[in-house]
């Protein structure tokens, strides 16, 4: 693979409770090219949003550790990184775009301080420069009024413009790759497609690499090169957005694949959903996560962790029913369960 | 912004109104003759009606209360009976005493309580935090009398180090004044540094715990401008509010650590006032207490709005 930006090799990030060890990030592994966007799709507590956090070194204190594996960025261990170095690699060479714009600023202090604040963090630059780079920036995402804008409090702002402020930010930090965590989830869906089409410009005039994280796989489709599946901590399908979609491989993939409503002549039948909920993650390890959801189940699903392997060439699986000697078709039968 | 405190302060006048005619009636209540109480205990009978007569204790009621208002207005709050002085020259002359003290004390629990509360909520289950948090429970559960008789017992009594009546003089040079200052003021100052400590703490607990700390570590901010610029300046409302109420406080004085160290403030004043039955300098002083009151819970408000701009209270009508 030419210019990798992320690789991450084997990840496991666990969760220390009370109540025990949770593994929300179970041995993951992937690469997100320069320039190129990877999506990360699951359902709620799949470990998405822990995979982030182990990345951006942000895991909740004391609860969360990073218990094996490597994350390397443009060649270097992002585990190993001092705080110093930390520093420069948030805000700077990585840029974080949550879920809740509303609560990812600062509510007592101006947006144009937050900005300013960020840019200064990272650059030698005079407070005018940074405001100029503030108000340029924030007229590139199409924040009508940037001069006036700098003086607004976020309770000012839709959730949208907060949106806008924070990919406003992300541009001036000219960052190598951004980990957008749901970033259009809480927004009205007109404003989605505007937010998204910010991120794709960004990433075409920067060339920044995306860990576009969502369980939209309609955004999937849209913005991303590359997707990995998650599942219960753990990678379940890992290919091409292009692949997926043509020719999904996983039980799990084809669940989330039926639960997207469609605008069809079917559209009066029922939505679909994968039936039962994810396991408790405390009591992971001996069976595939997905065999008690799973219609197409054998015996050894419950006895064996599956193996995430090559199935074809770029499409990882891991399946017990899907290997290269023998492959499932979706649909094609339904196991005794 | 204006506007907003000008309604403010006409809203002021109906409340001091409301406490005149509390501690009118109230003075009134308490069993006792103001004449006998000043003239003592040999006082024959005629000459105490003589007295009445020359307090204006013979009028009806109503009159006196009307001719009270009266005074006001016109800045007059009376002549204290026992002193035979106008009211506010004692009042002008004790609360300099009592906010030496109040002040300072107000300020060292500030000084203190503040980082303490902030360290303890970042380290919060550490040894640190615990010890902070049982000598927080110790203070604010301290009876004030108590606490300032072993202060007397232990550093005047024992070890004999600082003065234990008394406000010293500026004449005897200033560690004369400093040295009879800090006992009251340590005394003053252990239970609102407590509370503040206390506060502070779980008022910062609660804001660190927001996501929107974590997105400014996202930003690669350092932790020391997110704890005590982002984090505080979003913890501090609470915190603004105790610290307002024990501002007003400061104002009345602290009767019992006054009397303890026989602090000539606004604390003994008044305790003295209610047993000499002296009405006008009671009223008085309760009038400039409740004034106090007022005034600072109005620069309180103007704080928050500085503070959190989301607090608008000209939006939303005014509150009182």
């Amino acid at each position: 693979m030419a210019d990798v930006v992320l690789e991450v090799k084997d990840l496991k990030t666990y969760l220390f409770l009370a109540s025990g060890v949770v593994k929300a990030v179970d041995g993951v592994s992937f690469g997100i090219e320069r320039g190129k966007t990877l999506g990360i799709v699951g359902e709620s507590g799949s470990g998405k949003s822990m995979t982030a956090s182990s990345i951006m070194r942000l895991l909740p204190k004391k609860i969360g550790k990073v218990v094996e594996g490597e994350i390397n960025f443009n060649g270097k261990d992002v585990l190993t990184f001092n705080s110093k170095e930390l520093l420069e690699f948030r805000g700077k060479d990585v840029v974080l775009i949550s879920q809740d714009p509303m609560t990812s600023l600062d509510p007592v202090f101006k947006v144009g301080a937050q900005m300013v604040e960020m840019i200064r963090a990272h650059q030698d630059i005079s407070v005018e420069e940074a405001k100029a780079l503030s108000i340029e920036s924030l007229k590139k995402v199409g924040i009508p009024n940037p001069e006036s804008r700098m003086n607004s409090y976020p309770y000012e702002l839709s959730g949208g413009m907060c949106q806008r402020v924070i990919i406003a930010m992300a541009i001036t930090a000219q960052p190598k790759l951004v980990i957008a965590d749901e970033p259009t989830t809480a927004l009205d869906v007109t404003v989605q497609a505007q937010v998204l089409n910010l991120l794709k410009e960004m990433q075409q005039n920067l060339d920044t690499s995306i860990m576009l994280i969502t369980h939209n796989l309609g955004i999937v489709w849209e913005m991303c090169d590359d997707v990995m599946v998650m599942y219960a901590g753990k990678t379940v399908e890992y290919t091409s957005a292009k692949e997926l979609y043509s020719e999904a491989l996983h039980p799990y993939t084809w669940g989330l694949l039926e639960s997207i409503p469609k605008l069809s002549h079917e559209s009066k039948s029922e939505l679909t959903t994968i039936p039962g909920t994810p396991p408790d993650l405390r009591l992971t390890g001996e069976a595939c996560n997905f065999h008690n959801r799973c219609p197409y189940a054998i015996p050894i699903c419950s006895e064996k962790v599956p193996e995430l392997l090559e199935i074809k060439e770029g499409h990882f699986v891991a399946c017990h029913r899907q290997t290269k000697e023998s492959t499932l078709a979706r649909g094609e039968e339904f196991g005794d369960v | 912004m204006v506007k907003m405190i000008l309604q403010r302060l006409i809203q002021i006048i109906p409340t001091l109104l409301v406490v005149v005619t509390i501690t009118f009636v109230l003075t009134r209540l308490i069993p006792g003759n103001p004449a006998a109480a000043v003239l003592g205990p040999q006082a024959s009978v005629e000459e105490i009606e003589r007295m009445e007569e020359e307090m204006g204790l013979n009028d009806s009621l109503g009159k006196q209360y009307v001719d009270y208002l009266k005074n006001i207005v016109k800045g007059d709050f009376g002549k204290s009976y026992s002193y035979n002085i106008p009211v506010m020259d004692l009042i002008t002359e004790r609360i300099p005493n009592t906010l030496l003290i109040s002040l300072t004390s107000l300020v060292l629990a500030i000084l203190i309580s503040i980082p303490l509360g902030i360290v303890s909520a970042i380290k919060q289950y550490s040894a640190f935090d615990y010890i902070a948090m049982v000598l927080a429970l110790v203070g604010v559960s301290m009876p004030i009398f108590w606490l300032g008789l072993m202060l007397v017992l232990v550093f005047s009594v024992n070890l004999g180090w600082l003065p234990s009546l008394g406000m010293g003089s500026m004449n005897n040079g200033l560690w004369d004044v400093v040295s009879h200052m800090i006992l009251p003021v340590a005394c003053l100052a252990t239970i609102p540094t407590a509370t503040f400590t206390r506060i502070t703490r779980s008022s910062m607990l609660e804001v660190v715990n927001n996501d929107f700390i974590k997105s400014l570590r996202a930003r690669g901010l350092k932790e020391r401008v997110i704890i005590y610029k982002h984090a505080l300046k979003n913890a501090l409302p609470p915190v603004i509010t105790v610290i307002g109420l024990q501002l007003a406080a400061a104002f009345t004085g602290a009767i019992l650590t006054e009397t303890i160290f026989s602090w000539p403030g606004m604390g003994t004043l008044i305790t003295g006032a209610i047993e000499n039955r002296d009405y006008m300098l009671v009223q008085g002083a309760v009038l400039i207490t409740a004034m106090a009151f007022v005034f600072v819970n109005l620069a309180v408000d103007l704080l928050y709005m500085v503070i959190n701009p989301k607090v608008n209270y000209e939006s939303k009508g005014g509150g009182a």
